[in-house]
């Protein structure tokens, strides 16, 4: 078995696009269990290393480890997808604007993937749709469609979606940016559940607070580099750098 | 203006009505299959395929359907291609129709928002799979209209093939033209029924887009 402290391992990511450098040599491990807040200035790179984890966003240099295995690993195309398809089904991904499928009722959002790759029958799939759509609190519109659902309703489903695939890690990319106040705090409390439920995850996230609550390390990015981590005590109320201290003082300002 | 004549020849015109009716059946469905192709291979990523599907739209909406036909009928021969009247017909028409649907086709598909797809990369479905799955029934829903409205130009666009001599509405207008010496009325009887196929075509299409329609 793998060390469980190194259950995330990101060594020496790189991107450039073009001359542009927005990934400079960020490594970063995460331990089982543990859940990381990413936060920083908007082109700080933090949504593009989050990106880079399952792929989506391809490094330019270095290397994306995920429970002993490398995700990105080089390989001829053909054999690289089904590499990556696979290594994605364990990793939920939950994006700020949500992304459902919109032909699709919040049921067959969470069951599609499940249905399509790991052959459940309409039988294990309802049950599975049930209890992911219970867990986020949206037993009640399992035959809705996104249309029909708030902003804080359909995060909620992505996240059931996402969880329905069984992921070893959650990925979260904004996931409450996009939603007006009074529905972000549903969506904090179905991600504060996770963490109880010790789920790994990682969340670039605007939210201090949240961050402060929920997370056991925060990450401070700004132009392309991890200026200064820490639990989120230390971080919060006691940074050493000037640049998280400025960005601290303009954010928690600015939000209240 | 002469009723009686028309009333007389009608029947022939709504046989030859008929053919124009098959005739766009089978160049819708020539005109699809080639649209599906000519998308999939200016979405490719090859850009062989990428180039082929480019010059197919350039070539074939660059220049007259009428000439596409006069060299599929006329030209042919010449190259060893020898296809009845109606053949020609329909493969020029089809061939033609397939370069807008195409267009049309393409269209759809990108714009879907891209977060779609990386929704459905990210569940680990493959290119395929999200095409399939995520993209392409919500692109279809998209598709309906617009490809309704190459449908009524194409059947409209069956009209020129009078011109290769195929036996259909607007050549039986010009033939009772040559006996009856009336361009008014049997050009008129030909409009009427166009426009009778073309309406009912057009609440086809109305009626599939309101079935397609997510809720």
């Amino acid at each position: 078995m793998t060390d469980p402290n190194h259950f995330v391992q990101i060594r020496h990511a790189q991107k450039s696009f073009g001359s542009l450098e927005v990934l400079k040599d960020i490594s970063l491990n995460v331990a089982r269990g543990q859940i990381v807040a990413i936060i920083g200035p908007s082109g700080s790179g933090k949504s593009t290393l989050l990106r880079a984890i399952n792929d989506l966003d391809a490094l330019t240099g270095g290397e994306v480890w995920l429970d002993g295995v490398q995700v990105n690993k080089s390989l001829p195309h053909r054999q690289y997808e089904k590499h990556i398809n696979e290594m994605r089904q364990q990793i939920g991904m939950v994006f700020q604007h949500f992304n459902l499928f919109p032909h699709m009722t919040a049921r067959d959002n969470v069951t599609m993937a499940p249905k399509l790759l790991k052959g459940l029958t309409n039988e294990e799939a309802d049950a599975l749709a049930k209890e992911q759509l219970e867990k986020v609190g949206m037993l009640d519109r399992i035959d809705y469609y996104p249309s029909q659902l708030s902003g804080g309703q359909k995060q909620r489903v992505a996240i059931a979606r996402a969880l329905a695939m069984k992921p070893k890690l959650m990925l979260f990319d904004e996931a409450t940016s996009a939603l007006d106040p009074e529905l972000v705090d549903e969506v904090n409390l179905v991600m504060k559940k996770l963490a109880e439920e010790h789920m790994t995850m990682i969340i670039v996230t605007h939210e201090m607070d949240f961050a402060a609550a929920v997370c056991d390390r925060v990450l401070f990015m700004d132009r392309g580099v991890v200026v200064e981590e820490g639990p989120p005590e230390v971080i919060f109320r006691n940074p050493e750098k000037d640049r998280t201290k400025e960005f601290l003082r303009k954010h928690l300002a600015g939000a209240k | 203006m002469d009723f009686d004549l028309m009333l007389r020849v009608y029947p022939f015109f709504i046989e030859a009505a008929g053919t124009t009716i098959l005739l766009s059946v089978l160049t819708a469905i020539l005109g699809l299959t080639c649209g599906a192709l000519g998308a999939a291979a200016r979405l490719s990523r090859l850009v062989v395929f990428r180039f082929l599907g480019a010059a197919y739209v350039s070539v074939f909406r660059g220049t007259p359907a009428l000439i596409q036909l006069f060299i599929l009928y006329f030209g042919g021969p010449q190259i060893g291609i020898q296809l009845d009247a109606f053949e020609a017909g329909v493969i020029g028409l089809g061939i033609n129709a397939g370069a807008y649907m195409t267009e049309t086709i393409r269209g759809a598909i990108i714009s879907i928002d891209k977060g779609q797809r990386e929704a459905a990369r990210t569940l680990g479905l493959s290119q395929f799979q999200g095409f399939y799955k995520v993209i392409l029934p919500q692109a279809a829903r998209l598709m309906v209209r617009p490809l309704g409205v190459n449908l009524n130009m194409l059947i409209k666009a069956t009209a020129l093939v009078a011109a290769i001599s195929v036996i259909e509405l607007t050549y039986t207008a010009q033939r009772y033209i040559g006996s009856t010496y009336k361009p008014f009325e049997m050009f008129l009887l030909a409009g009427i029924l166009y426009m009778i196929i073309i309406y009912a075509t057009g609440r086809g299409v109305a009626w599939l887009d309101r079935k397609v329609q997510i809720n």
